[in-house]
C-alpha cells in the first residue's frame, strides 16, 4: 500500500466526517450571511502575531523581511469595524506552534466574527444560536451526539448558562481565583473547570479577572473583572470572546505586561502591531468578537474524539 | 529528570516514592493559558490508577525500576529464594511482598520481578498455572452444567474455587493473578 492512502485507510471514520465538515462551513456561512454579517479575509503572513505570553507564533520569511503566519485574525477584523463594517465573519486557518493533541493541530481553522455596537452578550447570543442553527442542519434535532465511553449528547435545548469564574470556582468548592495567580488559575482550568462545565449542555464561562483579560475591556460596573468569555461544550472549549478592549493605553500596558512576562521565561519577542495601537488611538467603535475553533465544532457535530478525526491531513500528514 | 516533552505511553516516573508508569497522556491548554499536560499514571506497586496535569517546563522524576527474571528455588518461611536468570545472583524477596501470590508458587516458575530503587517491590508470576488437585470433596456424577463450586486444595498449596465435578488427583489450570480456576487439563 502506498504511503498516501495508508493514512486514510487507518482512519474510516474521515469518510464520514469530511462531509459533515463540509456541511458545518455551508451552515455557519448561510447563518451569517443570514444575519447581514459580511464575510471577509485578512492576511495569513503578519507583522505581529501578538504579544501575549503563552503564544508561540511560526515566523515566515516575506520580501526579506520576518513576518509572522497568524495566530489570530482579530487585528485586521477590528481594523474592519473601525473603518466602518458593522458585522463581519471569517473562516480562516491560524497557526500556534507547539500545540497539539487530541484537542490541537498547530495549523487549525478558526471562525472569528465581529459586531460593533454592543457588548459580549450579544456575541454569546449568537454563538447559542449558530450551535442550533449546525446541530439542527447536521442532525435534525438541538442535540450534538454523545461519544460511547467518553462523554453523554450535549443538549442544546436550554440557554446556554452564563456563569461568571467567581461562580464556577465557588461550585467546585474552590478558593476565590481572585487570590490566585494566573498560573494557579490555568491549574484549575485543566485540573477542574475541563470537567465541571458544558458536560450535558454548553455553558459560557464570564467575568474573568482583569490580569486574565487578554483584549477584553474591563467590566465597566466593575473593574475586578474583564467582559471576557469562554465557551465550554462537551470537554472542549470552543470559543473565546471578549466585549473588544478600545483604550491604547491600556493596550500597550497589557502587550508591555506580557513581554515582560516573555522576556522572563525566555520565550521571543514579538513586536507591537503599530497599525492597530494607531487605529485604537483614532478611536475604535465599542464592539465584541469572538474566535471559535471550528475543527473543534466539526468534533461536536460528528462525536469525534479527537481532531484528527476531522482534519484529513493533521500536522504530522501534511 | 525528564522533560513534559519526553511524555510517552510506557514511561516510568517517580512520584511521591512510588514508580509510576505513564498510561496515557493528552496536551491540554486553557484558552490563552500555560500549556499543560495531562497524565493517567498507574502505580507499579499498588495497581492504583491517578491523573496528574504538568506544567510544561515542569520535571519528572526519573525512575530507578529494573525487571529481572528470577526462577523460584526455595523458601525458608519468611523469605522466598530466586535465582537471576542473566547474573545468577540469588534474590531473597520477604513473604510480604509475595502475599498470597506465594501460594501459587511452584519450583523453578520463573516469574518477573520488579525491583524499585534496589529494593524487590513485586512479584509477577507466570500467568496461568497447572497444578493437581490433592484435595477436594467428591463432586456429584454428571453436574457439568449447572453452577456452583467448591473449595480445593492444589499442590503449590493455595485453595482455588473450583466446579463441583472437578475430583481430587484432576489437573487444572489456574489464573495466579486472582486465583480464579480457568478449565480442566488432560495430563
Amino acid at each position: 500500500m502506498s504511503d498516501h492512502v495508508r493514512f486514510f485507510d487507518g482512519k474510516p471514520s474521515l469518510f464520514q466526517n469530511i462531509p459533515v465538515r463540509a456541511r458545518c462551513l455551508a451552515l455557519l456561512r448561510e447563518f451569517f450571511t443570514a444575519r447581514g454579517f459580511i464575510e471577509v479575509e485578512t492576511p495569513i503572513v503578519c507583522t505581529s502575531p501578538g504579544v501575549e505570553t503563552h503564544l508561540a507564533a511560526m515566523p515566515v520569511s516575506c520580501m526579506n523581511r520576518t513576518m509572522y503566519l497568524t495566530t489570530s485574525p482579530e487585528f485586521h477584523m477590528k481594523r474592519l469595524i473601525s473603518v466602518g463594517f458593522d458585522r463581519v465573519f471569517q473562516v480562516t486557518r491560524a497557526f500556534r506552534d507547539g500545540e497539539r493533541g487530541e484537542r490541537h493541530n498547530p495549523e487549525f481553522t478558526m471562525v472569528e466574527w465581529y459586531r460593533r455596537d454592543c457588548d459580549y452578550g450579544a456575541i454569546m447570543d449568537d454563538s447559542q444560536e449558530l450551535l442550533r442553527h449546525v446541530a439542527m442542519g447536521i442532525g435534525g434535532r438541538l442535540e450534538f451526539p454523545g461519544i460511547e465511553g467518553v462523554r453523554g449528547p450535549i443538549s442544546l435545548e436550554n440557554d446556554f448558562r452564563r456563569v461568571t469564574m467567581v461562580q464556577a470556582f465557588a461550585e467546585l468548592g474552590l478558593p476565590s481565583p481572585f487570590g490566585m495567580t494566573l498560573e494557579e488559575r490555568d491549574q484549575v482550568a485543566v485540573d477542574h473547570l475541563d470537567f465541571h462545565l458544558g458536560r450535558h449542555e454548553p455553558e459560557f464561562l464570564i467575568e474573568y479577572p482583569a490580569d486574565q483579560a487578554s483584549l477584553a475591556r474591563k467590566k465597566p460596573e466593575d473593574p475586578r473583572v474583564a467582559e471576557r468569555f469562554e465557551l465550554y461544550c462537551g470537554g472542549l472549549e470552543l470559543e473565546n470572546g471578549f466585549s473588544e478592549l478600545a483604550d491604547a493605553d491600556e493596550y500597550l500596558e497589557r502587550c508591555r505586561i506580557d513581554l515582560a512576562e516573555r522576556a522572563r521565561l525566555g520565550l521571543p519577542q514579538y513586536p507591537i502591531d503599530e497599525r492597530y495601537v494607531s487605529m485604537l488611538r483614532d478611536g475604535m467603535p465599542v464592539c465584541a468578537g469572538t474566535a471559535l475553533g471550528f475543527d473543534r465544532l466539526v468534533m461536536l457535530a460528528c462525536g469525534a474524539r479527537t481532531i484528527r478525526d476531522v482534519i484529513a491531513f493533521p500536522w504530522d500528514q501534511a | 529528570m525528564y522533560e513534559t516533552s519526553d511524555i510517552r505511553k510506557g514511561l516510568k516516573i517517580t512520584m511521591d516514592g512510588y514508580p509510576w508508569e505513564v498510561v496515557d497522556f493528552q496536551f491540554v491548554k486553557p484558552g490563552k493559558g500555560t500549556a499543560f499536560t495531562r497524565v493517567r499514571v498507574k502505580n507499579l506497586k499498588t495497581g492504583q490508577a491517578l491523573d496528574r496535569t504538568f506544567k510544561t517546563g515542569e520535571k519528572l522524576e526519573e525512575c530507578d525500576l529494573e525487571e529481572h527474571v528470577g526462577q523460584y528455588m526455595y523458601s525458608d518461611g519468611e523469605n522466598y529464594f530466586f535465582m537471576n536468570q542473566e547474573s545468577y545472583e540469588q534474590i531473597s524477596i520477604p513473604a510480604s511482598v509475595l502475599g498470597d501470590s506465594a501460594l501459587f508458587l511452584t519450583e523453578n516458575m520463573e516469574c518477573t520481578i520488579l525491583v524499585f530503587e534496589g529494593v524487590p517491590m513485586n512479584v509477577a508470576l507466570k500467568t496461568f498455572l497447572e497444578a493437581e488437585i490433592v484435595y477436594t470433596e467428591p463432586g456429584m456424577k454428571g453436574d457439568t452444567a449447572t453452577g456452583g463450586s467448591k473449595p480445593a486444595k492444589i499442590s503449590t498449596g493455595a485453595e482455588v474455587q473450583v466446579p463441583l465435578f472437578i475430583n481430587q488427583g484432576d489437573w487444572i489450570k489456574v489464573d495466579t493473578r486472582d486465583g480464579s480456576y480457568v478449565e480442566r487439563v488432560k495430563k
